[in-house]
């Protein structure tokens, strides 16, 4: 097998900051071969976007303390000095973010800003950086380029914008392009075009995929692997297939049970997944997932589990405590249309011990420097 | 746009008139010394008097009296005479305005340039020494009056009293066209005087406001696109960093050539502010009103100019 385009080995990235130490990133490994996607899914604070902004040296102007490797084409970029990065930067790894209004300059043209990206990196005269930029609007489908390019963002709709964004990464033909939440700021519609955009230049320019999204509807199409984060760790890593046809972690069955499905019953509810993210400065001993988690047990308190292989998936990889064949069945118990109760009353689990989630509530209280409060996790979902 | 400054100036306009207006109430109709006797000097019979009154149209009604005035002021720019020297109060003010501009621009473009500087590098060293340094004497000359400033810099600096002798001191004004080097020297101290406060408010201005841009997703974007750290800065940031200055900028220019009575009177520059001063010790009505007047035109022209600049500065005011 030849070297992938990206390898993340045992990434760690922390903020100091005055209440504590922000473990952000806390161990992720991951690759991504030439011309492959590959989504990164989680909620926010997973540490997902994090990951990915220390792959372009992003994070290094906040104060971010990394450790691990970023292997591109074989240089480490953790420690390549800024220099080098930056000839990397916007040049073979270009990134497009979630809300393209904001990540637009408002005070200069949407034509400055992709001739910049052009002649930050080509040494070419204004008129061919120019054209460039025309020929750039035009790939990305905005129609009347010409005209185009001499308006300001505030001129564009928000998905002519999210064009315009991912014309100004493509301005140097990226061999990896980082889409993080490319889709989230956008109409549902805009949405499907934009999808129906990257995988469309993706064809015709060969370039790696990283998207970053919470919504694993988003990545269904696109990726050909899917990794699943949590408290900034990789939960569950596997191809998109197999994400979805069986998946392992509890955590994955959750974000798979809170997405709307059309075949599904019209009255069918929503599993929402219970509590709220974990705080990053103290996070919940032994399993991160194990104050939220329906089916948690008590020594997941204490044992922190580690990635491993599932059985007979060479390619698929989980960190959960329960046993191989008693995810099997719960899975398939929550496919037949069974709450995370019924599944775990079904298999005669016993329900998690009560102070688990006094956990999930007195870490998010702690987090915010109310102390011990005790009371029921807060919901979300839908 | 063009319909946008045509509303701005007819607007400014109607401004002005309001301001004469008010100006006419508070010399002429509420009460003060009789003009006609401040006229008059020493010769005071009735006669002498009731003369002065007719030339001068102060016998007449108030209204007409204000559009005598108005149509003075706007058909041949005439702003009345000297009650002591009889001179045109016209002539008096444009002989003076070029001090008053050499002052006053210079000063600016000494602000500007330290407190735009110091702001940025502040800004990018939030928190260190140097930025703790910097933010502090701002606010000792922030704090500063105008007038102490110059006096103690004329005490340490000046060429004839100062302690070490290097700048030439009050009073050592001469024109630009006369003496290009002089006129250079002899502005120095009050340049960095006049700009020293301003200075100060604008290098904490731009260092918040240069913060608080470093912070917008489109920075990320400009560094996501390997630009160098100093493009990220000087052109990104500072672009939007920026605009809050250009508005205060204007109003300052305005507002201190009107009325950079101090500075001019503690350095002895035959400005505007220094007419105005001498004017009001010796009630010379006049002048006032039209010293006045002028502030009060350079003020609504700065106000203009900062408007139209917002437009061309900010794309998404100009369509709105």
């Amino acid at each position: 097998m030849s070297e992938p385009l990206l390898r993340v080995e045992d990434l760690h990235v922390e903020f100091p900051t005055e209440d504590g130490v922000v473990h952000a990133v806390d161990g992720i490994s991951y690759e991504v071969e030439r011309g492959q996607t590959l989504g990164i899914v989680g909620e926010s604070g997973s540490g997902k976007t994090v990951s990915s902004l220390t792959t372009l040296g992003l994070t290094r102007t906040q104060g971010a303390r990394v450790s691990g490797r970023i292997l591109f084409e074989g240089k480490d970029l953790v420690a390549l000095p800024d220099a080098e990065l930056r000839a990397i930067r916007g040049n073979e790894i270009a990134m497009v973010f979630q809300d393209p209004l904001s990540s637009l300059h408002p005070f200069f043209k949407v034509g400055s800003q992709l001739i910049e990206a052009v002649r930050a990196h080509q040494d070419v005269s204004k008129a061919a950086a120019r054209a460039r930029a025309i020929e750039l609007l035009g790939l990305v489908g905005i129609p009347d380029p010409e005209k185009r390019v001499d308006h300001y963002p505030h001129e564009f709709s928000g998905g002519m914008r999210q064009r315009a964004m991912i014309g100004m990464a493509l301005a140097n033909e990226p061999k990896l392009l980082i889409a993080d939440e490319p889709t989230t700021a956008l109409d549902v519609t805009v949405q499907a075009q934009i999808l129906a955009l990257l995988e469309r230049l993706q064809r015709e320019l060969g370039m790696a995929i990283v998207i970053i999204t919470h919504d694993l509807g988003v990545v269904a199409e696109m990726a050909n692997e899917i990794a699943v984060m949590y408290a900034g760790r990789i939960v569950e890593t596997a191809s998109a297939e197999e994400i979805f046809a069986g998946p392992e972690h509890p955590y994955t069955w959750g974000l798979l049970k809170s997405i709307p499905r059309l075949k599904g019953r019209r009255d069918e509810a929503l599993t929402p997944i219970l509590g709220t993210p974990p705080s990053l400065i103290r996070r919940p001993s032994g399993c991160h997932f194990h104050p939220r988690c329906p089916y948690a047990q008590p020594d997941h308190a204490r044992i922190d589990p580690q990635l491993q292989p599932v059985a007979g998936e060479s390619e698929h990889h989980v960190a959960c405590l329960l046993e191989s064949q008693l995810r099997r069945r719960l899975w398939a118990e929550l496919q037949q249309g069974a709450t995370p109760e019924q599944a775990r009353e079904a298999l005669g689990l016993p329900p998690p011990p009560e102070q688990f989630e006094r956990v999930a509530s007195v870490a998010a209280g702690a987090a915010q420097g109310s102390g011990g409060t005790v009371g029921p996790a807060p919901e979300i979902g839908l | 746009m063009t319909r946008y400054i045509i509303r701005r100036l007819l607007w400014g306009l109607v401004l002005l008139v309001i301001v004469i207006a008010l100006l006419f109430v508070m010399f002429r109709v509420l009460p003060t010394a009789d003009p006609a006797k401040l006229r008059a000097g020493r010769l005071q019979s009735p006669k002498i008097i009731a003369e002065i009154r007719h030339t001068y149209g102060l016998d007449k009604s108030l209204p007409a009296q204000f559009w005598l005035y108005l149509k003075d002021l706007f058909l041949h720019f005439n702003l009345g005479f000297s009650f002591y020297s009889g001179a045109p109060v016209k002539e008096l003010i444009f002989n003076r305005v070029s001090a008053t501009l050499s002052l006053v621009i210079g000063g600016a473009i000494v602000w500007v340039v330290t407190g735009v500087g110091v702001g940025i590098v502040s800004a990018r060293r939030a928190g260190s020494r140097l930025d703790r340094a910097s933010m502090g004497s701002a606010l000792v000359l922030v704090s500063a009056p105008e007038y102490w400033l110059g006096l103690i810099v004329l005490y340490l600096f000046a060429s004839d009293i100062g302690q070490v002798r290097i700048f030439p001191g009050a009073g050592s004004y001469v024109g630009l066209t006369s003496d290009p080097v002089k006129w250079f020297t002899s502005l120095i101290l009050p340049w960095l005087v006049v700009a020293a406060g301003t200075a100060a408010i604008y290098a904490r201005l731009i260092r918040g406001s240069l913060i608080e841009t470093m912070g917008e997703d489109y920075i990320r974007t400009a560094r996501a696109k390997g630009l160098s750290e100093r493009r990220v800065v000087l052109r990104h940031g500072l672009r939007s960093a920026i605009n809050p200055i250009v508005t205060i900028l204007g109003l300052d220019i305005g507002v201190l050539l009107g009325s950079s009575v101090l500075v001019e009177t503690v350095f002895n520059i035959p400005g505007i502010g220094r007419l105005n001063y001498i004017a009001i010790t010796h009630a010379d009505f006049p002048i006032v009103e039209g010293t006045v007047l002028l502030a009060a035109l350079f003020i609504i022209i700065a106000n203009i100019v900062v408007d139209i600049a917002y437009a061309f500065l900010d794309p998404r005011v100009r369509y709105s």
